[in-house]
């Protein structure tokens, strides 16, 4: 009796072992993308694979920590990735980006060169990456609700009258850089009173907090549930368009412009059919027609040059130059300070009056 | 050979129970007492002694057992209202009580937060009548809220089926010997349905204490419970040391909360596990 049991046991065991095997088994033409979620026009990979008769298999994730971890799980051998600015630093530290050969993106040159210039901060070679969209991130505001004249400045978001009505991002490094920049410092510093002083400011801040959100700010924006939210400029773009009482401002302390870049992991396993997804993308149909998907700002030249002078003059959409120059790009962190950063965000969680 | 036929059968379920039952929390095991390069270590499992963690926790019993404690009051009177009814209506009362059920369980969440927030319709509704505004929306209460309304049919069901087990007999019996309404209550109902009152608060309790979901929607980010930490540590974190060690703990407080409960139980017919 014993014995059999023991046999059905290991029998059991053999069968998962086998069934594990065959599922990372993965067929010549076939490419394996990670992107941020609701990212990229779906008619574009179809009409990638009608093309190219390349499958794409496409996964999905929320925020740059989600991606890190589905990366580092190591359960799908992923073939190209499109992330945020510091964790692509990060990547490419642990040296786990390959280098990508430009000459197979001969359609790269529609992108505007300002933006790989953007890009040396976390890419000092342009080596690594291709931009993708980018933006900023400022406050997203009720004009019913806040007056207009205080809401250039970061000062707004401690303002004793819009008691429970402030949505803060519920992201460590978004929610930081607001206070950091309030105060003067750099949203990429390590020194730990600087970062004990922003957190000091969002302790003091989080009783006058409705939520903090990521994702759903714009809905509850677009709600009039709340009279302000800190956002990405693409985001708010996008409310304003259901709400016309909504409007965006970049305060004059200064702000973070992020920039999502596609990058080839080490994982990759057919690198030319990588590099032909990205030529792909970055053709001006395929980019227009992801630019009307997502709506935040493209560095497509050939795109932006064909959209209609109102949207081209949007400033929310299109941070002009001079908001860029004043804002900062985040750059990934030492192992120490990012510790101090997840104690103290945990902190700030926890904390209650 | 009849004996090997019969075993066989019981394979899907011993790959269900390897698969996916032991080999889950065999890992959990090893990721608890690990470091990420491998060596043996108890640092992840003390990390509860933290004060936010632990403040998390106790935080996250309170609101557990604040839940089961609400659920119970309104469960047992209503169960014994459904008891006395007609066989008729008590089906469909029961059926109208399980509908919610059949709505995803997140977008049940999500309703919520549509009908509490600051102009959702709730205040709407108030607004019309002159009323005050409700503001729960994103602190505990809502929390709260949401999740007696998710887990009071799982509070109601068993506690409706040790009532209905009881003989009738027996209460006529105790009517014939002269005992009041209040003394048949106290002395035979409670008594019977103590079954039906445990399998419910430990299939209330239970989810309750280690839920992450409502409070992730509900609380706006600034409700904190154990779920929530255990979930950070996974997904943003990426320390799985430290989230499996935290889901060590909380499976003992589960472990050991249900086993008080159990213990008051001499029936037999509760024990869930």
């Amino acid at each position: 009796m014993k014995k059999k049991l023991i046999a059905i046991f290991c029998a059991t065991l053999t069968a998962l072992t086998l069934f594990s095997g065959c599922g990372s088994k993965k067929s010549e033409n076939t490419l394996t993308v990670l992107n941020y979620g609701k990212y990229i026009d779906p008619e574009v990979l179809e009409l990638f694979e009608k093309e190219t008769g390349i499958h794409v298999d496409y996964e999905e994730y929320i925020t740059p920590e989600n991606m890190y971890t589905k990366y580092k799980a190591g359960a799908i051998d992923y073939d190209l990735i499109c992330t945020s600015d510091y964790m692509v630093e990060k990547l490419i530290k642990e040296g786990q980006v390959l280098e990508m050969n430009y000459d197979n993106i001969p359609l790269a040159e529609n992108l505007d060169k300002a933006y790989f210039d953007f890009s040396k901060s976390f890419d000092p070679d342009t080596k690594y990456t291709l931009p993708y969209f980018f933006g900023t991130v400022g406050i997203l505001y009720n004009k019913n609700m806040v007056d207009e004249s205080k809401v250039d400045s970061w000062d707004i978001l401690w303002d004793k009258d819009y008691d429970g009505q402030i949505i803060m991002p519920d992201s460590v490094r978004d929610a930081f850089m607001v206070a950091l920049k309030r105060l003067g410092y750099s949203l990429n510093t390590s020194d730990e009173k600087e970062l004990r002083e922003a957190q000091e400011l969002l302790l003091k801040q989080k009783s006058m907090i409705y939520s903090y959100l990521v994702d759903e700010a714009q809905d509850e924006m677009i709600a009039e549930n709340a009279a302000m939210a800190v956002v990405y400029s693409g985001e708010a773009g996008l409310a304003m368009d259901y709400n016309d009482n909504l409007a965006f401002s970049v305060p004059k302390e200064g702000s973070n412009m992020w920039i999502d870049s596609w990058f080839i992991p080490k994982t990759c396993t057919n690198q030319e059919n990588a590099e032909k997804f990205l030529n792909f993308l970055c053709r001006e149909d395929i980019a227009a027609m992801n630019f009307d998907y997502v709506y935040y700002a493209t560095p497509n030249t050939k795109v932006v040059e064909q959209l209609d002078p109102d949207l081209q003059a949007n400033t929310t959409i299109f941070p002009p130059k001079d908001i860029l120059n004043n804002c900062e790009v985040l750059k990934s962190l030492d192992d120490d300070t990012t510790t101090l950063y997840s104690e103290l965000w945990l902190e700030l969680k926890a904390y209650s009056e | 050979m009849r004996n090997l036929k019969r075993q066989l059968f019981a394979g899907p379920y011993m790959i269900w129970i390897v698969g996916f039952i032991l080999l889950p929390v065999v890992m959990i095991l090893y990721y608890a007492f690990t470091t990420s390069s491998g060596s043996f270590t108890v640092s992840n499992v003390l990390t509860i002694t933290h004060p936010i963690f632990f403040r998390a926790l106790l935080f996250s019993l309170k609101l557990a057992l604040v839940c089961t404690l609400i659920c119970l009051v309104l469960a047992y009177p209503l169960a014994m209202i459904l008891n006395n009814m007609k066989n008729g209506s008590q089906g469909f009362i029961v059926f109208i009580f399980i509908l919610p059920m059949w709505m995803n369980f997140m977008l049940r969440i999500l309703a919520w937060k549509m009908l509490l927030s600051n102009n959702g319709i709730i205040n709407t509704i108030l607004g019309f009548f002159g009323l005050p505004d409700l503001h729960i929306i994103n602190t505990p209460a809502a929390v709260v809220l949401c999740m007696v309304y998710d887990f009071l049919p799982f509070m109601v069901l068993p506690i409706y089926n040790a009532l209905a087990r009881i003989n009738r007999d027996v209460i006529e019996a105790a009517k014939d010997l002269g005992a009041g309404n209040i003394t048949i209550f106290f002395k035979i109902i409670v008594p019977l349905s103590m079954s039906g009152v445990i399998s419910g608060i430990i299939m209330v309790f239970v989810p309750a204490l280690t839920s992450f979901a409502v409070s992730d929607l509900l609380g706006g980010g600034k409700v904190l419970l154990i779920g929530n930490i255990i979930e950070q540590a996974f997904t943003q974190d990426y320390n799985w040391n430290l989230g499996a060690g935290l889901s060590f703990v909380l499976m003992i407080f589960v472990l050991v909360s249900m086993t008080l409960v159990n213990s008051r139980d001499t029936e037999g017919g509760a024990n869930v596990w």
